[in-house]
């Protein structure tokens, strides 16, 4: 492929770089997924089979026993653990997309006088993620008394500076025009935000949703942390555990692995334009 | 104001600024106060104290929790050891995702499908990747996949993550990193390149520049100058908070091994382990706090963040 490549026009041509990058291509990417293969390969293979001496990439003889053991409830931890990441991160996503929102949309319009200092003590607690102060923040949550509840598990992270940050320089860019036929119709700031300007960012919520629901679907060390009682544990919690204390079963922790990430794996599939578009501003606004 | 109609009830409530602005941005100011500041205060407060098993301690130690911290061989071992997994880890995801990026920018056809491919991994909790890692590719026997795979070079297998001396669990601490991470930041990278002008390159080789090595040092390195940096001190921060793939890859039990404990998993046992020296743990924690916040000071300056819409 070089500048002649380029320029030559529609009819393609089969060059030896082309060759070369496309081959590239397919390996990088087959290197890229055979973790997910191995996944599938374990969860339908029996114990003996995943160490068996030889090494084969697909299961010697398919074997449903992992999948149907989880369904059935022998693991009820697997199944409260699965449930218990659902309810956590459709309500930190909604909750945090709802309050960081509200948050950016007054930091980027609201001619309030104080709203520059704020964006600066939002933007100077950006610089401490809040993973390097887990300690203290358990110290605070436990003496709320909310250890192993579900207000423990969810609400220290809908308040994310980072998300406000990124709302704030979206409305920023919003186009005003929309925004000032609503104040002509007599709606408050409240009003033009919630009935204006939120349904016209949908792709914008869509995308910063998702990255979202990702973050909190797959976060470990927060649960680990405030979930002490075993009901609360969110799938990872559970899965690392029986990963940790090395008693489980090969094939239904890499079953129970298979549908923990399956969710994520299809929504990335199907919605990867949305996840591109908000992980790209994420990581070049920050 | 400014001649707008005048607005009644709630219209008229949420019209005024100071008004509309605590009642949408109060929730998040409140919880930001109460489950960031609040925490970063106390912890503050809690490190002059002799805080083992309790919040709201009595005996004041003055700096002592500092001394402690700062002279234990434990909390400067979980420096060094990200010191050393973000030596690994920083230039080996630069100079692949940069790579791959490169290589996905060239190819006109089905790239879609190779950018869904490498951006998959990150749809992958660390949790679950460590599963796959210690469970099946590095699991030590000689039929796992890494073991196969130099056994046809030859070589005898190797128990990986059982193995201190030689550290053979570096390379699977930081290949599942790299998995995890390397294709979303060749996508930042990607949306960089893409919004290069054409005209620069046309332009270069009007000059008689021939497109490789040349174009892409002086046209393209510099174009990406601002994700670049990005991408480094993005990657740089994350390494610093690497919790979970340590923990599951090398904890066992509850017990962790005294060696490759980077500073979360340091703090987590002082802090939440059977130690509960919550006094201490607060002081690692405000000596990690202040180092993250210079490395994002230099990145502020570096990217001048803050300065609305680029």
């Amino acid at each position: 492929m070089s500048a002649a490549g380029r320029f030559a026009g529609r009819v393609p041509r089969v060059t030896v770089g082309a060759v070369v990058l496309y081959a590239t291509l397919t390996l990088v990417a087959l290197l890229f997924l055979l973790p997910y293969l191995l996944i599938l390969r374990n969860a339908l293979s029996t114990d003996a089979d995943i160490t068996s001496p030889g090494w084969s990439p697909l299961p010697r003889e398919l074997d449903w026993g992992g999948f149907a053991a989880l369904f059935s409830g022998r693991d009820p931890l697997m199944a409260t653990g699965l449930r218990n990441s659902a309810v956590v991160a459709v309500l930190q996503t909604a909750g945090r997309l709802l309050v960081c929102s509200a948050a950016g949309y007054a930091l980027a319009r609201v001619p309030y006088r104080h709203a520059g200092k704020l964006v600066l003590v939002v933007l100077a607690t950006l610089m401490i993620p809040a993973a390097v102060t887990f300690v203290p923040t358990f110290v605070v949550v436990s003496s709320l008394g909310w250890v192993s509840s579900w207000r423990g598990l969810i609400v220290p992270g809908l308040f994310s500076a980072f998300t406000a940050f990124l709302f704030r320089q979206y409305f920023l860019a919003f186009p005003r025009e929309l925004e000032d036929a609503a104040r002509v119709d007599g709606l408050g700031y409240w009003g033009t935000y919630w009935r204006v300007v939120l349904p016209n960012s949908l792709p914008f919520l869509a995308a910063i949703g998702l990255i979202s629901f990702v973050e909190s679907w797959n976060s470990f060390l927060w649960p680990l942390v405030i979930a002490q009682d075993a009901s609360m544990w969110t799938v990872q919690v559970v899965l690392s555990t029986h990963l940790t204390a090395q008693t489980a079963d090969l094939q239904g922790l890499f079953a129970s692995a298979a549908v923990s990430v399956a969710p994520l794996v299809l929504v990335f599939v199907l919605l990867q334009r949305h996840i591109v578009y908000g992980a790209t501003e994420a990581g070049i606004r920050r | 104001m400014n001649g707008t109609p005048r607005r009644r009830g709630w219209e008229g409530i949420t019209d005024r600024p100071a008004w509309a602005f605590w009642i949408l941005a109060g929730p998040f100011f409140a919880g930001l106060v109460v489950f960031g500041h609040l925490p970063l205060l106390w912890s503050i407060y809690l490190s002059f104290f002799e805080a083992r098993n309790t919040v709201t301690p009595t005996e004041f130690v003055g700096l002592a929790n500092y001394a402690r911290m700062l002279t234990s061989r434990a909390f400067l071992d979980s420096l060094l050891t990200f010191t050393l997994f973000a030596l690994f880890v920083v230039p080996l995801t630069f100079a692949l995702s940069l790579g791959l990026a490169l290589l996905l920018h060239r190819a006109r056809r089905a790239r879609p499908l190779f950018r869904t491919a490498c951006f998959l991994p990150a749809a992958c909790s660390y949790v679950v990747a460590a599963l796959v890692w210690r469970l099946t590719i590095f699991n030590g026997l000689p039929s796992g996949l890494a073991n196969t795979v130099i056994g046809h070079f030859g070589a005898a297998p190797i128990a990986w993550l059982a193995v201190t001396d030689p550290p053979w669990y570096w390379p699977v601490l930081v290949s599942l990193r790299l998995w995890l991470q390397v294709g979303f930041y060749a996508l930042i990278f990607l949306a960089g390149l893409q919004r290069i002008p054409h005209s620069l390159y046309e332009a270069a080789y009007v000059d008689g520049a021939s497109p490789g090595w040349t174009t892409f040092r002086h046209i393209t390195l510099p174009q990406l100058r601002a994700t670049s940096i990005a991408v480094l001190l993005l990657n740089l921060i994350a390494a610093y908070q690497a919790f979970d793939e340590f923990y599951n890859l090398l904890g066992a039990d509850g017990t962790y091994p005294p060696y490759a404990r980077p500073p979360l998993v340091y703090l987590y046992y002082t802090a939440l382990g059977s130690g509960q020296d919550l006094g201490r743990g607060s002081a690692g924690a405000v000596i990690l706090a202040l180092l993250i916040a210079a490395v994002t000071l230099v990145q502020g300056r570096l990217l001048g963040i803050g300065r609305g819409p680029r």
